[in-house]
């Protein structure tokens, strides 16, 4: 098998950011992703989403734990931050590096396989603690690294591509995340990046736990008759809430759509996310109705997907915590290390 | 969107941008392909039967191709294509063996008047398909101004021979070293066709004040350059003027250095960006020395009784007027005398017919020149053909090339009771390259090379000796890695949309954002809305419909870098690269069809 590295040159008149950079700076190695992957397709809008931020490479931290998912975070982003953890272990890593510097970008990148099997309760515990970052699962319903046998999040009742039945109970992801706390949470489809994009971003600005759950169909084992998580089924089922644009801090507003059409949600750095409605009465600030709403359509068969649930004040692991403000590495000697004198006050406040 | 129709030939053949733009269709990628795999003598027949004269033309190639060369959008610098031709003919071994034979002869007899390439060409053809071909030359051997004129030190005259003898082994009826003064009398001989290949043979001339006084050591260029070339002129003045822009300047200028010129200074009337000469050409020049002097018009002829002393030059400047046509206009600046010893006058050449009757039904325009369908290059009398320089004015050797296959075509059409403005379509195939999961039969890694420069020899040698060659040619190595640069267009982006499943691979993964699925639009409004805006209009949108959402799959070809990303990354094959082969239909059996 010859795999050629991407050539390196560009459409010559590929736009650069605020940062000097092209989109084709985001990326990393070629992809050794089966071909037609869903995950390739959300590794391309990773990169995207960043590079229309302007996010300064070096300055984001990757991190995923095992699966053809977790794969994905060495085919972009390759001037960032990366952590490969073992199976279903990423969302405590991730919380470390977070607590060690909260100055860095995290974007957590996992399976549904990684994070509703394995890995649930470290998901749990992520999300529930509101760690600052974007926790994608990028999700096929399968566990493709192995070759498809069904996962915790696959429908009961679709059938494999051998055509043996799914007889579990599937885990909504998205259900859970919203009763976790999570103050960010989507879903959205591999196939559809103008939905996909600006949720990354969104989710990528948001001070607290972001969540997206993107489906992500799995070409080797997962694209077939009777699976939920086709291309074919997915555009069928596809129910968007909503469409979002992202517009940066300081960009001038300007609102060319009739009012009540959209709603502006700004953000804690000054950016603001403008939500065109679909679902007319869907209410993004709305904790215990998004999670009727969702259970009420998917008894219809409908795939609900979009911006679902935004927390505007979320409060993040190191509020709660009242950490340091500087990163550890940034704190001097005399900053970590105050002496025995200070050991001893600390000690003695504890007796 | 109009769907794209891939089955018309000319879809793929305009992809394939060097082809497309040589005048006689090389399929430039199949022998660079081929020279990259070291077969140098596959590479030179798919030439030869191309272009007729690969070792000439390697060399001399005014190489329309290389401009339109993909590379050069999409990194900075063409392929140097013309040079991998010349790779190929130096290379190639004894390809005599894979020369056609003389063709049983079919009875019909053609008359050609000239040797050049064009005349060749049309003997070449129709030899090969068994007419008599009778060969009218005034000069004593064939060539025409690939022997009289482009200097040795460009082209050696082994090249020469080899090239033209190829053609004459097919045993044309040889009447060489006797002007033709009547068309009337060819005519009358009974030939079933005539071609008129007999190039633009006068030196435009220079008409100022001393201009007759000074004659002795005032020179038309094409007329010394011939004389340079038969021997007859063997030096020159020390101080030499060089009037024109074009090629012959050029030519003329390397030559007098070559002759004892130590100070030879061309003057143009224009600026440097407009000359005409090509950019490689001028380059040469200023790197043996030779300035070059812009926007001075040549105003007075100076003497001394007769004997040259030198030349007066107005200083001008480009000044352009309300409906933006340049005008050089004075400077008022004090005239420029330059000194010499000879002067070389190399500012146009024009076209003559003085041995063509007008009696004889074929139509001349008010410019004097041979009414011709640039079709069928036939004139108003229908016997009679043309082609070449002497067709529409001068240009060069492949325009002559290409003039003389569709002459030949004409011909044949005409000979066998066929109408030559029907034109035979050209062959074309369209064949998988895949020969597994990512390998596929060309090498579809891209190169990042920039153009290699192709090795002269020191300009201490070169200078002494006029038949010592400039360029060394690419040696292997050179030749191989210049060959990868080639981003193989003939292997076309084939999209079958049933196939498809909408999964974006193609698109994540082209590192040109050439592929787009969108809602189907006008094309100026698609053009703009595309992964990257396709604001080359010269280059199509290739457009498919008939996929399950109803979008459109479109695909700008304008910088697509053929390398296959696309097809490699589509589960289902939706995508698939294919080799385009498309070779112009010659005199012949093919070209007799419908
Ligand atoms: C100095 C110079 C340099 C050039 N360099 C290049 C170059 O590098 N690359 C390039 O592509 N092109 C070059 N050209 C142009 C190129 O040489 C011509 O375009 C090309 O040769 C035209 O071919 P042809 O067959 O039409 O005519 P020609 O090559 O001109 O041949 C015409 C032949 O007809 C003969 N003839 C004319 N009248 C009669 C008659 N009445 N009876 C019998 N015989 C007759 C002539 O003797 C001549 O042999 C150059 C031209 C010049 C002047
Ligand atoms: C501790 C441990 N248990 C099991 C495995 C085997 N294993 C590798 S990937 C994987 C499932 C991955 O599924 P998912 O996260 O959905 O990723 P996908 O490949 O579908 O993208 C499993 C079970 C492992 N690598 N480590
Ligand atoms: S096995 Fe499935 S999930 Fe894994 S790379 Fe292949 S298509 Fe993607
Ligand atoms: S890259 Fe190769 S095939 Fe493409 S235009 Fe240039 S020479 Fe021709
Ligand atoms: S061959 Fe395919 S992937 Fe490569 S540049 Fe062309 S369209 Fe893009
Ligand atoms: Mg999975």
């Amino acid at each position: 098998m010859t795999y050629i590295a991407k050539p390196k040159f560009r459409h010559p008149s590929l736009p650069t950011n605020a940062l000097g950079f092209t989109r084709r700076d985001y990326e990393g190695t070629v992809s050794t992703l089966c071909a037609g992957c869903g995950h390739d397709s959300i590794s391309a809008a990773i990169i995207q989403a960043c590079f229309e931020l302007s996010l300064p490479p070096h300055r984001i931290a990757k991190l995923s734990g095992i699966g053809c998912s977790s794969k994905t975070p060495t085919y972009f982003l390759g001037a960032s931050h990366g952590f490969n953890s073992v199976h279903g272990r990423m969302p405590s890593v991730l919380t470390g590096a977070n607590l060690a510097n909260r100055e860095l970008v995290y974007l957590g990148v996992s399976g549904d396989g990684d994070s509703a099997s394995i890995g649930l309760g470290q998901f749990a515990h992520a999300i529930r603690r509101g760690v600052n970052m974007l926790y994608i699962v990028e999700n096929n319903g399968v566990y493709g690294l192995t070759k498809g046998q069904f996962s915790a999040t696959s429908d009961r009742g679709s059938k494999s591509k051998k055509g043996v039945v799914n007889t579990d109970e599937p885990i909504d992801l998205v259900g859970m995340a919203l009763q976790l706390g999570a103050t960010f949470v989507g879903r959205s489809f591999s196939g559809d990046k103008a939905q996909l994009v600006p949720l990354i971003k969104a989710g990528l600005l948001h001070g607290g736990a972001a969540f997206i759950d993107c489906i992500s169909p799995c070409v080797a084992f997962n694209n077939h008759e009777g699976s939920t998580r086709s291309f074919d089924y997915v555009r069928a089922h596809n129910e968007a809430v909503n469409r979002l644009d992202v517009i940066p801090a300081r960009a001038e507003i300007t609102a060319d759509y009739a009012p009540g059409e959209t709603v502006d949600v700004r953000q804690h750095d000054g950016s603001v996310i403008r939500l065109k409605k679909v679902a007319a009465d869907y209410d993004t600030s709305d904790r215990v109705g998004a999670l009727t709403y969702l259970q009420r359509r998917q008894e219809a068969g409908e795939i609900v997907t979009g911006l679902l649930y935004l927390d505007e004040e979320p409060v993040d692991l190191h509020q709660s915590l009242k950490t340091a403000e500087k990163p550890l590495n940034a704190l001097s000697d005399a900053e970590l290390c105050p002496g025995a004198g200070e050991l001893a006050k600390f000690n003695a406040s504890l007796r | 969107m109009k769907p794209t129709d891939i089955a018309a030939p000319d879809y793929f053949h305009k992809v394939v941008d060097c082809q497309w733009a040589c005048p006689a269709h090389t399929p430039v990628p199949e022998y660079i392909r081929l020279i990259a795999g070291k077969r140098f003598a596959d590479a030179y027949m798919v030439n030869w039967k191309s272009n007729v004269f690969p070792g000439v033309l390697g060399r001399t190639c005014d190489r329309p191709c290389e401009p339109a060369c993909r590379r050069g959008r999409v990194e900075a610098e063409p392929v140097a294509i013309c040079r991998l031709k010349r790779v190929a003919a130096d290379n190639k071994g004894d390809v005599g063996g894979r020369m056609p034979a003389p063709a049983p002869r079919n009875g019909k007899r053609v008359a050609v008047i000239g040797a050049g390439p064009a005349s060749l060409t049309v003997a070449r053809d129709l030899l090969a398909t068994g007419y008599h071909v009778t060969i009218f030359e005034q000069d004593p051997f064939a060539g025409g101004m690939i022997r009289t004129q482009i200097p040795r030190f460009r082209l050696p005259e082994s090249v020469i021979d080899e090239e033209v003898g190829y053609i004459l082994a097919l045993e044309p009826e040889l009447r060489l070293g006797k002007r033709v003064d009547s068309l009337k009398a060819v005519l009358d001989e009974g030939f079933d066709a005539v071609f008129v290949g007999c190039g633009a043979p006068r030196g435009r001339e220079l008409d100022v004040p001393g201009r007759q006084e000074a004659a002795a050591n005032i020179h038309i260029g094409i007329e010394w350059l011939a004389s340079v070339s038969f021997g007859h002129t063997t030096s020159v003045g020390k101080r030499v003027i060089v009037l024109g822009g074009g090629n012959t300047a050029m030519d003329c200028c390397r030559s007098s250095r070559r002759l004892g010129g130590a100070e030879v200074t061309v003057v143009v009337r224009s600026g440097f960006e407009e000359m005409k000469a090509s950019p490689w050409e001028k380059e040469d020049a200023m790197h043996e020395g030779i300035p070059i002097r812009n926007f001075l018009v040549p105003k007075e002829v100076l003497h001394d009784k007769g004997k040259l002393t030198g030349m007066r030059f107005t200083k001008v400047k480009p000044e352009f007027d309300a409906k933006g046509r340049r005008n050089l206009v004075p400077t008022g600046e004090a005239d420029v005398d330059i000194p010499c010893d000879d002067v070389l006058v190399a500012i146009g050449q024009e076209n003559s017919f003085p041995w063509i009757e007008r009696d004889i039904g074929l139509e001349f325009d008010k410019w004097g020149m041979p009414v011709v369908d640039p079709k069928t290059m036939r004139s108003t009398n229908p016997k009679v053909f043309f082609g070449g320089d002497a067709a529409f004015g001068p240009k060069n050797i492949i325009w002559a090339v290409a003039h003389g296959h569709e002459a030949a075509v004409s011909i044949d059409r005409m000979c066998h009771g066929l109408d030559p403005a029907q034109r035979p379509a050209p062959g074309t195939s369209l064949v998988s390259q895949k020969m597994g999961i990512h390998e596929w039969s060309y090498d579809n890694d891209i190169a990042a090379d920039k153009r290699h420069k192709v090795p002269q020899r020191d300009p201490e040698e070169t200078l002494k000796d006029i038949r010592v060659e400039v360029e060394l040619g690419y040696d292997d190595m050179l030749a191989y890695k210049e060959a990868e640069r080639c981003l193989n267009c003939d292997v076309q982006t084939v999209f079958s949309a049933k196939l498809c499943i909408e999964c974006d691979a193609c698109v994540d993964i082209c590192p040109m954002d050439c592929i787009t699925f969108t809602a189907d639009a006008p094309e100026d409004e698609l053009r703009a809305n595309l992964m990257a805006p396709a604001k080359n209009a010269s280059q199509d949108i290739y457009v498919a419909n008939g996929l399950k959402t109803g979008r459109i799959m479109a695909k700008d070809e304008d910088v697509c870098l053929h390398c296959g990303l696309c097809a490699e990354r589509c589960p289902t094959g939706a995508w698939d690269m294919r080799k385009f082969l498309l070779e112009m239909t010659h005199a012949g059996h093919a070209c007799r069809k419908g």
